[in-house]
């Protein structure tokens, strides 16, 4: 076995040494409280702001309208639930997706048992929404839309722009979760007409733990942490310094190297994407072709085998990834997004996403291309639902 | 998260395969549930003798299905009946709450065979207990 090669980037990435050397000293040298008076946690203010700034310029946001959070997670709940509970006690209506995260769904679920409308647009085999479907959905009391810039399963870039104008046409706030966007592929909050947009630290090399709400200057949002005056007043609790840090230097740097990242590793993608196509018999590519879809996410649906399986013998053979498969999760359902485009569960089961990052090199895809053809027809020999497939398109060939 | 053994089961299954003749074949699970076993089996004097299976599923459902198989190979059909999905999870040293249904697929695919043997042989099929149902009542499956 070579050294593993990690195939997981959208779960999560490891924190860069050089954001990690930019962190350190705010634990035991610059360790004070950024709102104490004394000019000791003077370097701690400025270290706050600094990072401010980065995130802001990273989304051609003003540093005023950026706030740190908890991480994708609270940034997700603090837009719906701030967005919802500023109405001061009239309901209304929310448009999302069916494909969006937990953090959306459940947040967008627990508001719909407390009165709430929600609308959940569905979307297309590649898992993009329908424009005409949104306009459709808009209802008087609409108030929010919230939709991801891009899939964490399958890397669908939904039509973000598009539903920006669509939102300010009709004063509704929009808010993108945009968690597996930030630092991998260009965002300009004021030309996409966003009003509100979550990242997360860890998905672009940063620590975990801390993350970002983007709330455009006049957005009525109901504060979310109650307790001390950080964040002016909106999000309490004293601030993680080192983390914020840390997020505002990976994005930095994520930003800097973003045009030939995206490129480089859109290329590995393509390749990696071929060769399955062509070494895998009924490979059943997720997502978007080349177009439309992140430059780091390969999402392919192998019938006959089951998900789990899959990332088991992948582990042993050095390589990490993912799958939306019902055993991975513990629950009974597969993932709510290869439902959503239309897959049946036997290719749900079957799913496995493998997202590149920065460390990932060509050796990696072709020692993956070289690995997992053997991986799946082995289980594919011992599978009855592999036997009755082909079975099936025996008969339908002849 | 698993055992060794589960491991061990998963990674080189026993019995893989499938019986030209068989005398008796078994096969349970769908595909919304994510998992499916089929079972062969070869019967002489009442004994297993040969068994083969195939299984789509996670890791929990093939090392059972591998483990169920060595359990019963060699044994009396009624031995082979009353083996419980509980007695197949301990042989493997424990399965993750989660995965206990799982282990059910084996016994069940198992039982599905012995009758259809026994139902080949023009015998009456065999009941399965109460204790079975509520079990598979408790798991949905």
């Amino acid at each position: 076995m070579i050294g593993r090669i990690y195939l997981d980037n959208a779960a999560t990435t490891g924190t860069d040494t050089e954001v990690l050397n930019e962190m350190l000293p705010y634990f035991m040298e610059s360790f004070g409280n950024p709102s104490s008076i004394y000019s000791f946690s003077r370097d701690n203010r400025i270290a706050l702001e600094r990072s401010r700034g980065q995130v802001a310029r990273a989304i051609n946001a003003e540093p005023a309208e950026i706030y740190f959070t908890g991480g994708g997670t609270e940034s997700d709940n603090w837009a719906l639930k701030g967005a919802a509970f500023a109405r001061r006690g009239s309901r209304g209506h929310i448009i999302t997706t069916m494909i969006e995260h937990h953090a959306i769904l459940h947040s967008a679920e627990f508001l719909a048992g407390m009165g709430y409308d929600v609308t959940y647009l569905p979307v297309d085999e590649e898992g993009r929404i329908d424009l005409k479907e949104l306009e459709g959905a808009f209802r008087e009391d609409t108030f929010l839309v919230s939709v991801m810039f891009a899939n964490n399963e399958i890397g669908t870039i939904q039509p973000v722009s598009e539903i920006g104008r669509l939102c300010k046409k009709r004063n509704v706030l929009f808010h993108t979760d945009a968690v597996q966007a930030v630092g991998h592929i260009p965002i300009d909050v004021k030309a996409m007409h966003i009003d509100m947009l979550s990242l997360s630290a860890h998905k672009f090399h940063g620590p975990k733990g801390v993350g970002a709400l983007f709330i455009r200057r006049g957005v009525k949002i109901e504060n979310f942490i109650h307790g001390g005056g950080q964040e002016k007043g909106r999000r309490a609790s004293t601030e993680n310094v080192p983390g914020i840090v840390g997020l505002g230097k990976a994005l930095e740097i994520s930003i800097q190297r973003i045009g030939t990242e995206s490129a480089r590793q859109s290329m590995l993608r393509d390749r990696l994407i071929k060769g399955i196509l062509e070494t895998i018999p009924y490979a059943r590519l997720n997502g978007p072709g080349e177009d439309g879809r992140l430059p780091n996410n390969v999402n392919f649906s192998f019938i006959g085998v089951e998900g789990e399986t899959l990332i088991l013998d992948l582990d042993e053979a050095g390589i990490s990834a993912s799958t939306g498969s019902a055993c991975s999760s513990g629950s009974l359902d597969p993932s709510h997004v290869l439902l959503a485009i239309g897959l049946d569960h036997a290719h749900s089961h079957g799913s496995l996403r493998m997202t590149l990052g920065t460390c990932t090199s060509e050796n990696d895809i072709d020692y993956v291309l070289d690995t997992l053809p053997a991986i799946i027809s082995r289980r594919r020999e011992m599978s009855p639902l592999w036997e009755d497939f082909l079975r099936n398109e025996k008969k339908v060939t002849i | 998260m698993y055992s060794d053994k589960v491991m061990d089961h998963f990674r080189n299954p026993r019995n893989v395969g499938e019986i030209v003749d068989p005398d008796g074949v078994g096969q349970v699970g769908n595909p919304k549930c994510g998992d499916i076993m089929k079972i062969y089996i070869k019967v002489e004097n009442d004994i297993i003798r040969d068994i083969r299976f195939k299984t789509f599923g996670c890791a929990s459902a093939i090392a059972s299905s591998s483990m169920a198989t060595e359990m019963v190979k060699g044994k009396p059909l009624r031995e082979a009946w009353d083996l419980s999905n509980r007695a197949v999870a301990a042989a493997l040293d424990g399965l993750p709450p989660v995965k206990m249904h799982c282990s059910l697929l084996a016994e069940e695919a198992i039982h599905q065979a012995i009758n259809d043997y026994r139902e080949r042989m023009g015998l009456e099929p065999w009941k399965e207990g109460p204790g079975h149902f509520a079990e598979l009542e408790e798991h949905g499956h």
